[in-house]
């Protein structure tokens, strides 16, 4: 299991589209994905839980990866996060 | 994951309207327990079993005893009452006056000293349940829970194993969704579990291909629900032929869920299989157990008796 913090750096925070583009990059991963924010941690492949953490412009998230390829995918997942989830 | 238990006094004067009467007091002093103190003996100076961590709550009786001591008495009990760190708080019911010696206690040790109108049955009941509310355990689980039957039921599975899918069938089928994707679950009792949708999720269902949906404007206040208790937990999983599933339902299952025993069944998903089916029978044959009614049970007692015979042919 690996896990990352990343801050969110969308302005709008992570609203529906970007939260979507998260959420399918993540759903090609065959591995276990989790994004937490506080005390709540909810699966990165689906849509609702992850628009359910609101999460806001600078805010820090933590993602959680754990099974085959967990690496990969960890790195992918920051890497669309830190790109600006196709928005900057 | 479950929230750390503790709410601050600031919350219950907010959440019940309270008068606060030394502002400057420390209103960030955790309440941990949901049980309220009536602080008669220990002002009486009996402190061997002060329940100094609970809300300390004033009536008439507490009041007009103080009331009816001399003022060095007085200083001197008050005293010995506001020492306690870990008393959150004290409230003053019916609307009265805290003596002056008591505030002027409590403001020194940053003790809060709030108010209510409410007569002090009727507040210990009504900072009771609120506290109940916010102190039960919480975590949030991912998964689907839908009421079929009146049978509260949280389907689980990795995603997109189809519990949406299972959840929109169900509710085309009469039954009610309460939340889908993440549900908050709370240990409002001992063994008691009540789960709901996230504020942000109440009603939303997402379906893929078609996206976000929401239940109550598709299909009408009769197919939600706001929270139910949870009966029993399915948890769906991609059909693997080198697993041996349950053939006989005679051993029961469970899952823990923060400290609650659930009964938990686990059903192979393969083309082809109806799973909103599937769990309606599920849930119909929980219903039958807990009358009394076992089938498995029953039909394994009579496989038994048909053997005996079989053996014991006179």
């Amino acid at each position: 299991m690996v896990e990352q913090t990343v801050t969110l750096k969308n302005r709008n925070g992570l609203h529906a589209r970007p939260a979507a583009l998260l959420v399918q990059t993540a759903s090609k991963q065959s591995c276990k994905i989790w994004i937490r924010k506080g005390d709540k941690e909810v699966d990165a492949k689906s849509i609702l839980g992850v628009m359910s953490l609101a999460v806001g412009a600078g805010e820090t998230i933590t993602l959680k990866a754990d099974g085959a390829g967990e690496e990969a995918a960890l790195r992918a997942l920051v890497e669309l996060i830190e790109s600006g989830l196709g928005e900057a | 994951m479950s929230t750390p238990r503790a709410v601050p006094v600031h919350e219950l004067v907010r959440g019940l309207g309270l008068t606060v009467f030394n502002p400057d007091a420390n209103l960030n002093r955790p309440i941990t327990t949901v049980d309220i103190n009536r602080p008669g003996l220990a002002l009486a100076g009996y402190l061997r079993y002060h329940a100094a961590e609970r809300i300390q709550l004033l009536g008439r009786t507490e009041l007009s005893f103080l009331r009816g001591m001399d003022s060095r008495e007085q200083a001197l009990r008050v005293f010995a009452f506001c020492s306690y760190e870990q008393t959150p708080c004290v409230v003053v019911t019916r609307g009265e006056a805290p003596p002056e010696s008591l505030l002027r206690e409590a403001s020194s040790r940053g003790l809060p000293v709030l108010g209510t109108t409410h007569v002090t049955t009727r507040a210990a009941s009504v900072i009771s349940t609120f506290l109940e509310e916010r102190l039960a355990p919480e975590t949030l689980v991912h998964g689907v829970l839908v009421d079929v039957y009146g049978i509260g039921i949280l389907i689980t599975g990795s995603s997109g194993i189809g519990k949406s899918e299972t959840a929109l069938e169900l509710i085309k089928r009469g039954h009610r969704l309460v939340a889908d994707d993440a549900v908050i679950i709370r240990q409002v009792s001992d063994n008691t579990l009540v789960g709901s949708a996230p504020a942000l999720l109440q009603y939303l269902l997402e379906i893929r291909g078609l996206g976000v949906l929401n239940a109550m404007t598709l299909f009408g206040a009769g197919a939600v629900r706001t929270h139910k208790k949870l009966a029993m937990v399915v948890h769906l999983e991609a059909w693997r032929d080198d697993v041996a599933y349950d053939r006989l339902g005679i051993d029961e299952q469970t899952v823990r869920i923060l400290d609650t025993e659930l009964p938990s069944l686990t059903i192979p998903v393969r083309p082809g299989r109806n799973l909103a089916v599937i769990i309606e029978v599920a849930a119909m044959n929980h219903r039958l157990k807990r009358i009394g009614f076992n089938a498995a049970q029953q039909f394994s007692e009579q496989l038994a008796d048909a053997i005996e015979e079989q053996m014991d042919p006179d």
